[in-house]
């Protein structure tokens, strides 16, 4: 059945935000049935919607996909995001992994208890400006040009711009090292298809507070 | 430079033991440069060959390649182990994402505490015969072709072997409930590659032996980096 792919998760980020970006990055309508209680989990589950039990999970293309790097491989893939060839792929798939990594630290952050979040907030500062943002902003040096990989943008652009938007709302001044990081993200954020998603009103979805925390954890037995 | 892949790892299995799987299922033969010590690793890190300071690191057609997904997924690229469309690549990928995350979990009982243990490997058990393998069960009972995707050999195949035989090392009876994935197994076994990477003496590792989990955790500062 054609029409515009359907997001299947809770509302707010977590693992389905890459994928919304990435959409809204291609210009890809979507729409979302949010997933609000354990009964809407369960009935998911029970009516086989989800092939390993599991959100987030993609209506596309006659498809219901699940496993987040599957259903991202496969937008990038389909709206010409994933570069040119096997190299450029690869490029973009380390990349890619790279912000992965640390989104996902970020993401965690918020169901740590109490005492170990200050610990955490300070290994994610550390990793993003002594690991991962270093390796972006060199790669932007020495080619120069506007995008990460094969003078085009793909996968990788917008993914670094989430990883790096993230990590602001963790220390705003983040990128104060990274001059071609500070350049890049202006850049990426004017893109017509990105800017309408960074304005309020989107489907992009805001940081968990405590109260979504809890529900989260209820829905998923955590 | 041309040449062979060349693998820069632990002598383990770990997060490598999965591109050495899928090397050796494409017939590509490859070296390997372990880190038997932590300064082995942080000399590598030193000398400015891990892009994210991480192995696995994989030297493969002028490369360094980091990131076992995106290791995986060139690979599977080069030697035509990634279906033949998109919504091929996109069945494979959601299959092989699966089998990662019960690897995933297989990984790290051998790090569990000895109170938790028990528990942990019936979690094992539990996620491997009702989450995952009836699927898999189920795709190859309904399209009664030989492999997962495609009616054509694929990274999916040779992954879910591998899982499938590290499963069989927390209970070897697991696959009791699953005839199709039974002979699905002895198949892809017998691939001539796939046979030859099964015998002793081919670089396929051992699971972690106990003793050298102090060893594994001083390598790489696990719970501390």
């Amino acid at each position: 059945m054609a029409g515009k792919p359907k997001l299947h998760y809770t509302k707010g980020r977590g693992k389905m935000e890459s994928i919304r970006w990435l959409l809204a990055a291609a210009g890809v309508e979507f729409e979302e049935q949010f997933v609000e209680t354990k009964e809407d989990l369960e009935k998911l589950r029970k009516d086989g919607h989800l092939l390993f039990q599991q959100v987030p999970m993609v209506e596309i293309d006659g498809m219901k996909m699940v496993q987040t790097r599957a259903i991202l491989s496969y937008i990038a893939g389909k709206y010409n995001l994933y570069g040119k060839d096997l190299k450029d792929r690869a490029l973009i798939d380390m990349y890619v992994e790279g912000t992965t990594d640390l989104m996902g630290m970020i993401m965690y952050l918020a169901f740590q208890p109490p005492d170990a979040k200050e610990k955490n907030l300070a290994l994610i500062i550390e990793r993003a400006t002594t690991r991962y943002f270093p390796v972006y902003e060199k790669v932007l040096k020495d080619h120069g040009q506007e995008f990460l990989v094969g003078n085009h943008v793909s996968w990788a652009d917008v993914h670094l711009l989430e990883a790096i938007l993230m990590a602001e709302e963790c220390k705003p001044d983040i990128l104060s090292p990274f001059p071609q990081l500070k350049a890049f993200k202006g850049r990426i954020s004017n893109i017509p298809t990105i800017k309408k998603f960074l304005q309020p009103g989107s489907q992009r979805k805001p940081p968990a507070d405590d109260k979504f925390i809890a529900e989260v954890k209820k829905i998923f037995n955590i | 430079m041309s040449g062979k892949p060349k693998l820069y790892y632990f002598d383990g299995r770990g997060r490598m033991e999965t591109i050495r799987w899928l090397l050796a299922a494409a017939g590509v033969e490859f070296e390997e440069q372990f880190c038997e010590t932590r300064e082995d690793l942080l000399k590598l890190r030193q000398d400015g060959h891990l892009l994210f300071q991480q192995v696995p690191m994989v030297e493969i057609d002028g490369m360094k390649m980091v990131q076992t997904r995106a290791i995986l997924n060139y690979i599977a690229g080069k030697y035509n182990l990634y279906g033949k469309n998109l919504k091929e690549r996109a069945l494979i990928d959601m299959y092989v994402e699966a089998t990662s995350d019960l690897n995933e979990i297989i990984m790290h009982h051998p790090l569990q505490p000895p109170e938790n243990k028990a528990k942990h490997l019936a979690s094992i058990i539990e996620k491997a015969t009702m989450r995952y393998f009836p699927v898999y069960e189920k795709a190859l009972k309904d399209h009664g072709q030989d492999f997962l995707v495609g009616n054509q050999f694929s990274r999916a195949d040779v992954q879910l072997l591998e899982t499938i035989l590290m499963a069989e090392e927390c209970k070897p009876d697991i696959l009791s409930k699953f005839p199709v994935l039974q002979v699905f197994k002895a198949r892809i076994s017998n691939i001539p590659t796939i046979k030859k990477f099964l015998q002793p003496g081919s670089q396929r590792k051992l699971p972690l032996d106990a003793a050298l989990i102090p060893k594994v955790i001083s390598i790489f500062n696990i719970g501390n980096e």
